[in-house]
């Protein structure tokens, strides 16, 4: 009974934070209404018995994805006025693609029916007792579909590069320190030895005469480096 | 009145349209697009784990686990196209990005 209720609680949440992702006029209110649908359907999930997926589900999405959404809103200076235009021009489209879709759904939903041997065309079945979801999940994860686990490593790792360099960038005009240059230069610094106890005068070297017009005034173009 | 499959998958059901009608609705906005994504993805999730209780069969939250990989990696690349797209043009309009056509 309790689960029940808490499903219809979890149910409704999500469906009305899924309405303002999509209706809302800000869209970094548009990102924290996912985050809410995140958790909610995390809730779910724990209710039909997947632990560890919506645990995942609250790290990855909730901790990686929503946030990365809402630098992404937040970092774009976007004219969300400009953006909001054709609005109600395209709602009813979509109302009416969303309906028909929706009552094709509900009539799949009322046919269907599962196969009466579904019980024993189980791939991986649930093992009972006290082996925790977590585990199972590891039990079949690194075993059966071990390289679909490294495969899918890969996808993340191709995505990752491909956002590096998609987004990277290399400014000209910044200066930045050349290490090898610094360190092959020659020529330019000689030692030169210094008998003890002579001063700069006696030496021969001297300053350099004090010029009687007045230093440069450094623009502010001058000091790159500091933007 | 106990929770059975058939609640998970109207609430998948309700979710997946919402994510449709959320892409005709902001046909501007690329990010509310992309979140309209992840919403139809978590609906699918959704499904995957209402039947793999149901079941009792563990594949389906194994799936439901891959699906998650291919969606932060779609929203990863999705949201760095974005940024080099905003970058170039100072905008995000969709109905501007047709420079593609030929």
């Amino acid at each position: 009974m309790i689960a029940t209720l808490a499903f219809y609680a979890f149910a409704a949440v999500l469906v009305g934070s899924a309405v303002m992702v999509v209706s809302s006029r800000n869209p970094v209110h548009s990102v924290l209404f996912l985050i809410l649908a995140f958790f909610n359907a995390a809730a779910l999930m724990l209710i039909a018995g997947a632990e560890f997926l919506a645990m995942i589900l609250v790290i990855v999405y909730v901790g990686a994805v929503a946030v990365l959404f809402l630098f992404v809103v937040m970092m774009l200076d976007i004219d969300f006025v400009r953006l909001r235009q054709g609005f109600q021009r395209y709602a009813p489209v979509g109302g009416a693609v969303g309906a028909v879709l929706f009552v094709e759904l509900i009539f799949v939903l009322g046919a269907w029916r599962f196969a009466s041997d579904a019980a024993d065309l189980r791939i991986n079945p649930t093992p009972g007792g006290s082996v925790s979801n977590t585990a199972a999940i590891g039990r079949i994860l690194y075993t059966d579909y071990l390289l679909l686990f490294q495969l899918s490593g890969l996808v993340l790792l191709v995505a990752m590069m491909g956002a590096i360099v998609l987004t990277h960038r290399t400014r000209p005009g910044t200066r930045r320190q050349n290490v090898d240059a610094q360190v092959s230069r020659t020529g330019s610094v000689g030692l030169v030895h210094v008998p003890q106890g002579a001063g700069l005068r006696e030496m021969g070297i001297l300053r350099p005469p004090e010029l009687d017009a007045p230093k440069p005034i450094a623009t502010p173009a001058d000091h790159g480096g500091h933007h | 009145m106990s929770i059975g499959l058939g609640h998970y998958l109207t609430v998948g059901a309700i979710l997946f349209v919402l994510g449709v009608f959320g892409i005709f609705l902001n046909r501007k906005n690329v990010i509310v697009i992309l979140m309209s994504v992840e919403l139809i993805l978590l609906s699918v999730n959704i499904n995957l784990v209402g039947f793999s209780a149901a079941l009792g069969d563990l594949t389906g939250q194994i799936f439901a686990m891959f699906i998650l990989t291919v969606a932060a990696a779609e929203a990863a690349i999705g949201l760095a196209i974005v940024v080099i797209y905003f970058r170039n043009k100072g905008s995000i309009e969709v109905d501007d990005i047709s420079t593609l056509r030929g």
